[in-house]
């Protein structure tokens, strides 16, 4: 194992956890992510299926990358991409009934879910298949972090529980936390994602976004600092 | 036709694609800093799906469903697992060919809404109205209507944050806040305003 993970591809895999994490860098993914974050549980499976689902098709992809020509690799890539799916989905069905009726359509979305392509296309189409395995373990684990962050906060806030165990007594039934009905609902997830992108940043000054007006000092006059 | 009418307000409003499913959202976070550009994605989503839903659902009821295959004599058959890879190529071949009639058309509409159409393909709203026709049984005339729905609310959520973000672009953002950050939070609040729907029975 020691010998398959030297430095480089350790670096592969550990990078796009924190410092080019895929949702709050890349922006990539959140398309078919945050609706599943409710629950822990769903967000445990659903981050599961995504991460083997990146790194298989980088695998495929890459192995097969010097024969795919150029102007149709989209179409490849998608077909290899949604067969994965399928398997994951009709797995699930299987082995998982009541996970996968939570998840509905949010698994077929993985296809077209942008961090999937996206390694595809940046990182596969240009690299052997044992690191693009990696990449894709890599990219599915940084976005599973942040999956697993804000459904922690959902489910802990939302109905006092996590993953489905009672943290919180709650007060119908004599307890003392009242659970926080937002927290259940769609907006919240986009408020925890838009927090965690502040602490993430403000840790790492260095991934704030440029700013196109700058706000003038007051107190200095009107030329002010640019 | 009021069932039709009902459905089409649930889609735009209830159920609105990007605020309360969060699909699209990679690039509705990225296309969303000018209003003109925001307006001509959202209008080409909404063609497509428009397109779209209604001949996954053709392809659907007549091929893929269970004992769909009963007109050619083949009993027993149901491949609606191949839904998902019949989906996304329908999609993938419909953006081809629309892109392929603009440009031998409409060449002034091409030029407006060429540069979004390969956006498209990849954009998870559009493959989602589909899944999402597919998992609550539409007949053909509600798919149309879900379609139309569906891809109106979504041009209009993408338009009105790009309004929002117009503006915010003179706020004083906390550095870590800028960009992204709030524009997460802007988005949560408008998905707020739309949760004010939610009540509404037709």
């Amino acid at each position: 194992m020691s010998a398959i993970l030297n430095s480089e591809s350790k670096k592969v895999l550990i990078k796009p956890l924190i410092n080019e994490n895929p949702i709050t860098l890349q922006v990539l993914g959140i398309c078919s992510a945050l609706a599943v974050t409710s629950q822990m549980s769903t967000s445990l499976i659903m981050a599961l299926a995504l991460t083997s689902v990146t790194a298989c098709s980088s695998a495929a992809i890459s192995s097969i990358r010097n024969h795919i020509p150029g102007s149709i690799r989209i179409i490849v890539q998608m077909t290899i991409i949604a067969s994965l799916v399928i398997v994951v989905d009709q797995i699930l069905k299987a082995f998982a009934y009541e996970i996968s009726k939570q998840l509905s359509v949010f698994v077929g979305l993985i296809i077209t879910n942008c961090i999937v392509m996206g390694r595809a296309e940046a990182y596969a189409m240009k690299n052997p298949p044992l690191e693009s395995f990696i990449d894709g373990v890599g990219n599915g684990l940084g976005y599973s972090l942040i999956l697993v962050i804000v459904a922690f906060f959902r489910e802990l806030l939302g109905s006092g529980k996590l993953l489905g165990i009672e943290v919180f007594h709650l007060s119908k039934d004599g307890g003392w936390y009242d659970p926080n009905g937002l927290m259940l609902l769609p907006p919240s997830a986009f408020f925890i994602i838009g927090l965690i992108i502040w602490v993430f940043r403000q840790a790492k000054p260095e991934q704030c976004e440029h700013v196109d007006f700058k706000i003038m000092d007051i107190a200095h006059g009107e030329g002010g600092h640019h | 036709m009021e069932a039709y009418i009902s459905l089409f307000v649930k889609a735009v409003f209830i159920e609105n694609l990007a605020l309360s499913f969060f699909l699209g959202m990679c690039t509705f976070l990225a296309v969303s800093k000018k209003i003109s550009t925001a307006m001509g994605l959202g209008v080409a989503v909404m063609l497509v799906q428009t397109i779209t839903v209604p001949a996954n659902n053709l392809i659907y009821h007549s091929l893929l469903k269970e004992d769909a295959l009963s007109w050619m004599g083949i009993t027993g058959v149901d491949l609606s697992f191949l839904a998902l890879l019949s989906s996304i190529g329908m999609i993938a071949a419909l953006v081809q060919i629309l892109e392929m009639i603009l440009d031998k058309f409409f060449p002034a509409l091409h030029s407006a809404l060429g540069i979004f159409l390969p956006l498209i393909t990849v954009n998870c709203a559009i493959l989602g109205g589909s899944l999402f026709m597919i998992e609550r049984d539409y007949n053909f005339g509600e798919s149309v209507t879900y379609g139309i729905g569906s891809g109106f609310g979504w041009a209009l959520a993408i338009t009105v944050m790009a309004g929002v973000r117009e503006k915010l672009k003179y706020s004083d953002i906390p550095a870590g806040l800028q960009g992204l950050g709030i524009t997460f939070i802007t988005a949560g609040l408008m998905s707020l305003g739309f949760m004010a729907f939610s009540g509404i029975q037709l």
